[in-house]
């Protein structure tokens, strides 16, 4: 009897099941370029029954499996394998189940798959609400959509800040204190006054070239591009009049972001005064690069201009068969307060909920030991609210790429101005052939 | 049947109706190459005469240009790029031969006799086996500005503190080291191949020569150089078409910008960029432009080797 | 030549050596020192933790070594072992076909007349200077067309078309391949395939052991045209993850398990070298004999 009871019991569960995902797809293809998003997938979303043990696949509760297709980065592979697939999607040459679902993508790039029919609307297409996008950065939104149409969403938001090191700040301002160091920093003159200042007493105001440029380009007039012109903003070139001034006087140390000095340069030996950077590059970047012997002895405050660095957005590709699916995916991991908060808490990554955030930031007993008891969470709510994206273009990450690329050569004196200039020139027609002008200005 | 026509052929002096059987032979390698290399270059080549190219998800073209693709390549940067391809190569060929005859003329003397050959051989055919990438991002973190190569700089005192030699800043040092990985990968396998034509050389030839009175420098420019030529020019050619195909040891140390100012962008790497941007009209043409070069160094090379086959002959 | 001066003989002669000798050793030392630092490096820095790394070159090992590989086998988003397969596969099937069909078409060309015999030879020799980057971009959308994506057939047949180790073994059949056995065997009785297999293969075998290690190592290493059409994540081969790791986000990058990759990814290949390696030395004797 008990038998006949659970094989029934266990048949209309299949039957449930199976009416669940009757008008949906078996197979959720998910298109990414890492793991980053597969295991805050497989971690926080609530719809995960199972994970294969080689994490190739996740099933869902509702029957589907997620099949992660991921391909590396290196050599705009990812892109390039996402178009193909895509224009293959478009041509009816896939069956259903091999057919992209979701894809993820980055904010240098965001615009290129916003703007094209390959992305579903996310309120129309797929059904979110107003309501269920209210609680997340306007910022974040702005980057994922054209038109006024929202074509992605994400789950983290990614403002930046100014981390300097306490002892520095103390020898060369008398302070550590952030708000008296931001004070000293508010803008781009003071900033370059505290560098002079650093640089007497031994220290250098940056680790390399690159170390300021996101806080210029986040700051632009103008998009990169329009039509068949690409237009330099004033603002990036006073990057480079600053950053090769900082260059010449010895302000900086001359590194690349990523390579192994600038990584020493963030160290207990490390004379710099300070790093740009965003919410991951605090919490995971930073701290390993400072060891231990720097605990306690980095402090964050806004710095000269707000700025954003990094983030993914996912989009739902258009021909997917699983709406329901994906849409339940979006609310989930960009729109629930308490996963979202869970997410911060857990991992210290900085999450899309502004409500959530504040109550973070609010919170008088949550602290950084890494920043000496400061809570970060508190500036980057800030931060986050001043970020103003209205001007990007699908160009930009090929733009700010070859622009710090060209004008390495001019820092380290293997160019003229004119000649870095030239060079960024010929590298961004390479890259955009439907640029054909680039305009400087003045 | 067979070894009758075999014989009576032979008398004849040809093997005619053996023919069918070279067509055979050849066939695999032929219907191979035309699908997988051919059919691909066809239609490289064809595109290289639109202007086609995708402008974010969009794709523009193909609309017939002509030759705007090759003049837009000549008028712009591409023959700086096979001439950095050329410096390149040289920097890194001249060492290498010169280093390898060296070694297996040693190898092979055997009044030299050195012991420990197998250990040698096998360490110095080494780098050749390590991935050209992983092999330049190694050398990128022991040249780099605070890598090991300035700290023992510093330790003998050559550099001050704060003042590294920044090699990938500077043209030579890129170069130098692009050319130092080249050597280093490929002079095992050259000494390898030369000694194997140099041990092809009859004994007894050096035998002569030294009863003779010749010195081992007299035995090996007057016998043993002569006498591998054919090897020599195999060497030289692949290692001119390994030259022209340069692409992960700079495109990994200078992170495909070739940078300084470019001066270590090889034509591959200035391909890639184009594919990169997924301009099939471009870098159809670049190809294109390559497999000229490739085809007319080819000929060259060729044509020198009957002439000196012939000269051979006449003497 | 028999004018030339003739040096005196005993002491002078056995001294001149020695100092040869001398430098002959001397030279190899730094060569070898050159060459085996590298794979120390590696080795060393396989052992170290990222952050040990990033600040700057270790010579002595560390502490990390089974952190590092176990970190780099367990990383479910790196299929290593698959990885190792793959690449295996790839790697000794290219190596097989590219030596068997090279060696069948320079026997044909080698060994028979025919009308279209110089013109074969010449383009063999025009398209052996051919970068295989030329035609990536065809390539690619053909495979796309033929149902290869993400399968290994492509990367495996086209090295029955392998120029280079042609052009090898048609020269080494010049030196050391004697027409003569090919008639001898014909008068035999045996059929031309069965020659080409049984008689000729086997007086091949130095000159195939050094082109299928070539092509192996280059198969094996090649990173171009598998990441062209294959997935990393269900079907990669070795340079694939190393390029995986390379790019995964930043704040993620361990340089550890890429040392330890790179690591895992040479071991095979030097194993299988050292194998070979023997035959190489016997492949090269046995030449220098038949002269």
């Amino acid at each position: 009897m008990k038998k006949v009871m659970s094989l029934v019991l266990a048949l209309v569960l299949v039957a449930l099941a199976s009416a669940v995902v009757a008008d949906e797809g078996k197979v959720l293809n998910i298109w990414c370029w890492n793991d980053e998003f597969q295991s805050r997938f497989n971690d926080y979303y609530p719809g995960v029954a199972e994970i294969a043990a080689d994490k190739s696949t996740t099933t869902l509760k509702n029957g589907v499996v997620v099949n992660w297709v991921i391909n590396p980065n290196a050599d705009n592979n990812y892109q390039n394998k996402l178009d193909e697939q895509l224009d293959k999607q478009f041509d009816g040459q896939l069956a259903d189940d091999e057919k992209i679902d979701i894809f993820l993508i980055e904010a240098d790039y965001a615009l290129k798959y916003v703007a094209d029919e390959a992305s579903l609307d996310v309120r129309a297409d797929i059904g979110l609400a107003d309501a269920d996008l209210a609680d997340q950065y306007d910022y974040t939104q702005k980057i994922a959509s054209a038109d006024g149409v929202l074509k992605g969403v994400t789950w983290q938001a990614t403002p930046g800040l100014f981390a300097y090191r306490r002892s520095i700040a103390k020898d060369v301002l008398g302070t550590d204190d952030p708000a008296a160091v931001q004070e000293a920093l508010s803008d781009w003159d003071k900033f370059n006054a505290v560098a002079e200042q650093a640089a007497a007493k031994g220290y250098k105001m940056l680790s390399g070239y690159d170390d300021s440029y996101r806080t210029f380009s986040n700051n632009v007039s103008a998009p990169w591009v329009t039509g068949d012109t690409a237009t330099v903003d004033a603002n990036i070139m006073k990057w480079v009049e600053q950053t090769k001034d900082f260059t010449d006087k010895g302000y900086n140390n001359k590194t690349s972001l990523w390579s192994a000095e600038w990584a020493a340069d963030q160290s207990a030996e490390g004379k710099v005064f300070g790093f740009f950077y965003s919410t991951w590059g605090i919490n995971f970047t930073l701290v390993g690069n400072a060891g231990e012997a720097g605990f306690g002895d980095w402090a964050v405050c806004y710095g000269p201009q707000p700025y954003y660095w990094g983030g993914t957005w996912i989009c739902a590709a258009n021909g997917t068969d699983n709406v329901e699916t994906i849409k339940d995916v979006m609310l989930a991991l960009s729109a629930d307060k308490d996963i979202l908060k869970k997410i911060t808490l857990d991992t210290q990554d900085y999450t899309n909920s502004i409500s959530g955030m504040s109550e973070i930031a609010n919170d008088p007993e949550f602290g950084s030991d890494f920043l000496g008891g400061q809570n970060h969470v508190a500036l980057f709510l800030e931060a986050a609210q001043k970020i103003d994206m209205s001007n990007i273009s699908a160009y930009d990450q090929g733009c700010n790429e070859k622009f710090q690329q060209a004008f390495k050569n001019y820092f380290d004196g293997n160019a003229t101005i004119d000649e870095a200039k030239a060079a960024f020139e010929t590298a961004i027609k390479e890259q955009y052939p439907v640029i054909t002008t680039v305009v400087w200005p003045e | 049947m067979h070894s009758m026509t075999a014989m009576r052929k032979k008398k004849k002096g040809s093997s005619i109706s053996y023919a069918k059987y070279g067509y055979y032979f050849i066939a695999p390698f032929f219907i191979t190459f035309i699908l997988f290399q051919l059919i691909p270059l066809a239609s490289t080549v064809y595109y290289s005469f639109f202007s086609y190219f995708r402008d974010g998800r969009k794709w523009i073209g193909p609309t017939f240009a002509g030759l705007a693709n090759y003049q837009y390549l000549f008028s712009t940067d591409l023959p700086r790029y096979l001439g950095n391809t050329l410096i390149l190569w040289l920097i890194g060929f001249i060492p290498q031969i010169l280093i390898s005859l060296l070694l297996a003329a040693w190898f092979t003397d055997y009044r030299l006799h050195l012991r420990g050959q197998a250990f040698f051989k096998t360490v110095i055919y080494m780098p050749n086996l390590i991935m050209a990438s992983a092999f330049s991002m190694l050398f990128y973190t022991l040249f780099a500005d605070s890598g090991p190569v300035n700290g023992v700089l510093r330790l003998v005192g050559l550099t001050q503190e704060g003042a590294p030699i920044r090699f990938f800043a500077s043209i030579l040092g890129t170069r130098g080291l692009i050319g130092l990985m080249n050597f280093l990968m490929w002079f095992g396998n050259t000494t390898i191949l030369l000694m194997a034509a140099m041990m092809g050389v009859e004994a007894s030839l050096f035998e002569a020569a030294e009863i003779d009175g010749c010195t081992p420098t007299q035995i090996f420019f007057k016998i043993t150089l002569p006498l591998i030529r054919p090897l020599l020019i195999y060497v030289l050619i692949t290692s001119m078409i390994g030259g022209l195909q340069m692409f992960d040891v700079p495109q990994i140390l200078t992170r495909g910008s070739g940078d300084p100012m470019r001066s270590a962008m090889t034509m591959i790497m200035y391909l890639n960029s184009h594919m990169f941007s997924r301009n099939y009209g471009r870098a159809g043409a670049v190809s294109t432009v390559l497999f000229l070069i490739c085809g007319i160094l080819c000929v060259v090379v060729m044509r020198s080797l009957d002439t000196d086959r012939k000269e051979a002959k006449k003497k | 030549m028999t004018t030339q001066s003739v040096k005196p003989q005993g002491r002078g002669v056995s001294a001149g050596l020695h100092a040869r000798r001398i430098l002959a050793y001397a030279v190899l030392g730094v060569l070898c020192f050159l060459c085996l630092f590298f794979f120390y490096v590696l080795a060393v820095n396989a052992t170290h933790n990222h952050y040990e790394i990033l600040k700057g070159f270790n010579l002595l090992p560390g502490a990390d070594f089974s952190k590092n590989l176990a970190a780099t086998l367990a990383d479910s988003s790196l299929p290593v072992l698959r990885g190792i397969v793959n690449s295996l596969l790839i790697a000794s099937l290219s190596a097989l076909l590219a030596i068997y069909f090279s060696a069948l078409t320079a026997y044909g060309i080698y060994a028979y007349d025919f009308k279209l015999k110089n013109l074969a030879f010449t383009f063999i020799i025009l398209i052996m200077s051919m970068p295989t980057q030329i035609s990536a971009l065809g390539f690619v959308r053909l495979i796309g067309r033929m149902g290869g994506t993400n399968r290994l057939w492509p990367l495996i047949l086209p090295s029955i078309a392998s120029p280079t180790v042609f052009y090898f073994m048609i020269q080494y059949m010049k030196s050391s391949l004697p027409m003569e056995i090919v008639e001898a065997a014909r008068i035999d009785g045996c059929s031309e395939f069965g020659t080409f297999n049984r008689v000729v293969l086997p007086l091949l075998k130095p000159a195939m052991a050094v082109q299928a290690i070539f092509s192996f190592v280059a198969s094996w290493n090649n990173y171009f045209t598998p990441a062209l059409i294959l997935d990393s994540k269900s079907n990669p081969t070795l340079p694939i993850l190393i390029a995986t790791l390379r790019s995964k986000d930043v704040a993620s990058l361990d340089m550890g398990s890429v040392y330890m990759l790179i690591a895992v990814a040479i071991l095979p290949v030097i194993v299988v070298y050292l194998l070979l390696s023997k035959f190489i030395v016997a492949g090269v004797t046995l030449g220098g004999v038949k002269g």
